[in-house]
């Protein structure tokens, strides 16, 4: 078993698409967050991505600051959008999605 | 479309096709499967026998022009899903598949600008799904693969890049090697940094898309490498596949 440190675990929020689509009607990791610490813009896509054993975190990629927290033990969500000053979701996103 | 909806769906596997000694394509017919763009991946899900379930993440490896959908998959020794995929799966297995999944690290031919790609191993994979993509496209953006092995031997789609590159002037494919230099071998050598940036990536006057795809540290040091020599990050798209090659 390789031990990994905590840095190589990261992803990126694109990472969180399957955990967290299920949520919303339309693609989420297009929509644009703004973080609630240093107000940087970012798509949930470029956030930074922690799994955990039962969901992730998400992180501001500039701040480091804990975003969003997603728990789903069995068939449940628990969405913490602590770091999120607002999430801009858009129908006709810039996703090249089909 | 951009409404989506995730469901599972049992999928059927349809052919096996060895890459390399440690890399795998599983083509997969879908059903009711709603079409994907380049870049996307898909959750499978394994049950064994006791009830226990492992849920991976894969890169589509297919163009959207294609009625089947083909994975790609580099076997991780001590992984739960991977050794299965690389090994046991048969042609007639079903798969529980959802999917696609991720609108974020995409691209279309549609897209205007140059189309700029840095793989490191099989984050090679969606960055494929691109270039096969493109290759259907009327008109074709000028594209630029650069993508690093440890050894020849693990380059993933070698003979079909060739091929592509050799029937496409506006596409140039480079791979380099860092872990052997063998005998008659004319690509660069060693790791991916600024330098091989600067000589075979686009300029970042050329305000091409950047898409960066491998493990965590490859596109960690890749992207600094690019925000270094000018590019906006806003620009670098990246998808980390994590330290074991496998997604999340």
């Amino acid at each position: 078993m390789t031990i990994q440190t905590f840095d190589e675990l990261r992803l990126d929020g694109n990472a969180a698409a399957g955990l967290l689509q299920q949520l919303f009607a339309f693609e989420i990791t297009t929509a644009i967050t703004i973080c609630d610490g240093c107000e940087r813009e970012s798509p949930v896509g470029a956030l930074l991505f922690y799994g955990q054993p039962l969901g992730a975190v998400l992180r501001c990629p500039a701040c480091d600051q804990v975003m969003v927290v997603v728990t789903r033990p069995h068939d449940e969500w628990w969405l913490d959008l602590r770091g999120v000053r607002l999430l801009h979701v858009s129908a006709s996103s810039e996703s090249a999605a089909t | 479309m951009t409404e989506t909806r995730l469901i599972w769906r049992e999928a059927e596997v349809l052919e096996v096709i060895n890459e390399t000694p440690r890399a795998r394509s599983i083509v997969l017919r879908v059903p009711a499967w709603p079409g994907h763009s380049p870049g996307q991946h898909v959750d499978l899900r394994l049950t064994d026998e006791d009830g226990y379930q492992a849920q991976r993440s894969y890169s589509i490896a297919s163009s959207p022009e294609r009625a089947e959908v083909v994975l790609t998959v580099e076997r991780i020794d001590e992984g739960e899903v991977s050794p299965y995929l690389t090994g046991e799966v048969r042609r007639g297995d079903r798969l529980e598949l959802r999917g696609p999944i991720g609108g974020y690290f995409t691209w279309t031919a549609a897209l205007p600008g140059p189309l700029q790609l840095v793989a490191g191993g099989s984050g090679i994979v969606p960055l494929m799904a691109m270039l096969r993509h493109r290759a259907h496209s009327p008109t074709r953006a000028l594209a630029r693969l650069l993508s690093s092995w440890r050894t020849r031997d693990s380059i993933i789609y070698l003979e079909e890049l060739q091929q592509l590159a050799a029937n496409d002037h506006e596409l140039q494919v480079v791979h380099t090697l860092t872990r052997e230099s063998p005998l008659g071998w004319s690509g660069p050598l060693g790791r991916i940094d600024a330098d091989m940036l600067q000589k075979f990536a686009f300029t970042p006057q050329e305000r091409p898309r950047v898409y960066v795809c491998g493990p965590t540290p490859f596109v960690e040091s890749v992207a600094d490498a690019l925000v270094q020599l000018g590019h906006l990050p806003a620009s670098i798209k990246t998808e980390r596949f994590g330290p074991t090659g496998g997604q999340s």
